[in-house]
């Protein structure tokens, strides 16, 4: 007996600290969630403890249903355009010679370097009215007065698209990485131009990484709320800022609990379906 | 050669990676309907010079010419050859059928015409029952297969082939020559084989030609390259060999004898002349031993032992030199011990000259100089 405890010790003392870690800050952080989201809200910004699914059900209203389609179509339009781009790009990379191919996935890993919220105030300085665009665009004499171009849903949408390029890229890129050339011979050899060779094996066999891309650019968008506060100056709510403005000023902390774990069971409902299409990747 | 026939034509083909020739003044005429396999080594060219004929590379210098026609700057879709890949290289998002049509598809054949050839390729690689299966779900055998009705179903004028059995057991392989060889028969098509293996090569080819560091060193039939090497590399590289370093010691006819540091010998040659030094390469099974000294020979060495290999007992002796001779026989001969000293010996027409490269090279310079000041002197004399 005396054995087993000591046999089974130095497991526990490996595993001890992660789970401490995780308990403390994931597994105690997430119940407070919950349970915040099924209390009553007092109007200080805080909860009385009384059980209460009133968050839930404000849930329902076509206000807060539109925040979600918003969100919904601002996501879907940024893992598109990622895809439209980054697809391209990852296959330049993936073709290019060994000797500037780690340069250029050194500049796709450059922004990482670099706090997001500070690139994406960067592009406040470029786009505002008194920004270099629109200084570069006057003084060419293109325009006479300033654009509006910050503070439009198409500048979030450039923020996000521009955020979140690189995790598109990433797994499109090493699908592409890991195709046989041969395979690209072959189909040369069977009469394929380059079209074809692009549109009967090449594509079909980097959709595991374009579902990878798209999955890992769709989940996080949605949860994204300062580049929509930073460039389109909130005038359309999403999700990610609704969730923010309740804790933050709106003192609704049922309400922004509830609204989290919603996103919470989506996200892990797309990890789930990421699971199944990552399978797919033995498949092919 | 008749050069009607002739569907395949390197001409002083050279390939070069990064200043570094891989491929060298590479000439080679490929007749009609041939089994032709290039033989040799791992890195000697083999791949290098098929992905040339095939249109993935092209060559640095020479022109290669398909069916008469100088295809440089032909892409691979252009050329009327199709090739079987070393890894197969099956697309492993189609099944049998659809790998199988992939070409017809591609040249736009209509689709009861594509159904009927498939399903007859089919039938010909013998995958009846699997035509809906995907690569991933395949023995490397049946992969092979589908590689094979793949490109064969396009109806090349030449097919290429990359070590395709490479990957196969031995079993599996030994069946899957008799069976390409026979569907080569059958078809009349050029295949143009790859492989480094030297007894594939022999069992399958109508030619082989035998490539060293890029340089082909001998093409013929099976049966020449085998008895008569060109080259020790030749003669090393197919088959066993044992190769035996003597000067001339007297001319006698056509019957040379001959000095080897271990003692004296004999064979059957013509052209050399006393003093000349020679490689020779006698097989194994030419190789005869004896307890009393035989004529012409007073080679000595010491049985070191017998090896069963089924239908042959693989012999080593130590000849006083230290060189250790391969020996070959019938598991029913009479075997001398272990241990006791013998004498060896050979018929004289079983010892083969052979050269190196550079005194093949050497030996070329020399006869055209040679033939150069008898033309001179010709002229000379002419006008005198
Ligand atoms: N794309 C390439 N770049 C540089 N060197 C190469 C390339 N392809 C082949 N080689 C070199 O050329 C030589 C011949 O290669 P290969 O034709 O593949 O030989 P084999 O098929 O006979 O084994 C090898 O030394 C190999 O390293
Ligand atoms: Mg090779």
């Amino acid at each position: 007996m005396k054995a087993k405890i000591k046999n089974s010790l130095p497991p526990l003392a490996m595993i001890g600290p992660s789970v401490v870690w995780l308990v403390l800050f994931l597994v105690l952080p997430l119940l407070l969630v919950v349970g915040i989201s099924v209390l009553k809200r007092n109007g200080y910004g805080g909860v009385e403890f009384i059980p209460s699914i009133e968050a839930y059900k404000s849930l329902l209203s076509t206000d807060y249903l539109k925040v979600f389609g918003s969100s919904f179509l601002l996501s879907i339009e940024t893992t598109v355009i990622c895809l439209v781009v980054g697809y391209p790009f990852a296959y330049i990379i993936a073709n290019s010679s060994e000797k500037i191919k780690p340069f250029l996935v050194l500049l796709l890993m450059l922004p990482f370097w670099i706090n997001s919220m500070i690139r994406i105030y960067g592009w406040n300085t470029l786009l505002r009215s008194s920004g270099i665009v629109n200084h570069l665009l006057i003084s060419l004499g293109v325009i006479k007065i300033p654009i509006e171009m910050l503070y439009t849903d198409g500048a979030v949408l450039l923020g996000m698209v521009y955020d979140l390029l690189p995790f598109t890229v990433l797994p499109i890129y090493t699908s592409i990485e890991k195709l046989d050339p041969s395979l690209i011979e072959a189909a040369k050899d069977l009469y394929c131009n380059k079209r074809h060779v692009f549109t009967r094996v090449i594509l079909p066999l980097t959709m595991p990484g374009v579902f990878a891309g798209s999955i890992q650019t769709f989940i996080p968008s949605l949860g994204l709320f300062y580049i929509a506060d930073m460039m389109g100056g909130a005038k359309t709510m999403y999700i990610g800022n609704l969730i923010k403005n309740q804790f933050m000023s709106a003192r609704n902390w049922p309400l922004g609990a509830s609204l989290s774990i919603i996103l919470i069971v989506i996200t892990l409902l797309l990890m789930r379906l990421y699971g199944k299409v990552g399978s797919l990747d033995d498949m092919v | 050669m008749n050069s009607e026939n002739v569907i395949v034509r390197l001409n002083e083909v050279e390939k070069e990676f990064d200043g570094v020739k891989v491929v060298k003044k590479l000439s080679l005429d490929i007749k009609e309907g041939e089994f032709l396999t290039l033989l040799g080594p791992s890195g000697c060219g083999k791949t290098t010079t098929l992905r040339m004929i095939a249109g993935f590379s092209e060559a640095t210098s020479g022109e290669i010419m398909l069916e008469g026609v100088d295809v440089s700057g032909l892409k691979p879709n252009e050329r009327n050859v199709n090739t079987v890949f070393q890894n197969y290289a099956l697309f492993p998002h189609m099944n049998v059928e659809d790998n199988i049509a992939f070409g017809l598809v591609e040249k736009k054949v209509p689709k009861a015409e594509i159904k009927e050839r498939v399903s007859e390729m089919i039938k010909l690689v013998q995958l009846e029952g699997l035509e809906k299966r995907k690569p991933a779900q395949m023995s490397g055998g049946q992969k092979q297969r589908v590689a094979i009705a793949r490109a064969l179903i396009n109806k090349p004028r030449v097919l290429l082939l990359d070590e395709p059995l490479g990957a196969l057991d031995l079993k599996l392989r030994k069946q899957m020559q008799l069976e390409l060889k026979h569907l080569q028969q059958k078809l009349g098509i050029t295949f143009v084989y790859v492989t480094h293996d030297q007894e594939e090569a022999l069992t399958m080819s109508d030619r082989i030609a035998v490539m060293h560091e890029g340089v082909m060193e001998q093409i013929g039939t099976p049966d020449e390259v085998y008895n008569h090497p060109k080259t020790k590399f030749v003669a090393s590289f197919v088959g066993e060999s044992n190769i035996l370093e003597s000067y001339v010691r007297s001319v006698d006819g056509d019957l040379l004898h001959i000095d080897l540091e271990a003692g004296k010998a004999a064979l059957h040659a013509k052209g050399f002349g006393v003093e000349e030094m020679i490689y020779i390469c006698v097989r194994p099974e030419n190789v005869k031993l004896s307890e009393t000294p035989v004529e012409h020979f007073s080679i000595r060495g010491k049985v070191i032992e017998h090896i069963f290999a089924g239908s042959v007992v693989k012999t080593e002796v130590e000849l006083l030199t230290g060189q250790i001779l391969k020996v070959a026989s019938h598991p029913n001969d009479d075997h001398v011990e272990v241990g006791k000293r013998v004498y060896v010996h050979w018929r004289p027409k079983d010892a083969i000259i052979v050269h190196t490269v550079e005194e093949q090279i050497y030996n070329v310079i020399e006869q055209t100089t040679e033939k150069l000041y008898k033309e001179m002197e010709g002229v000379d004399e002419g006008e005198d």
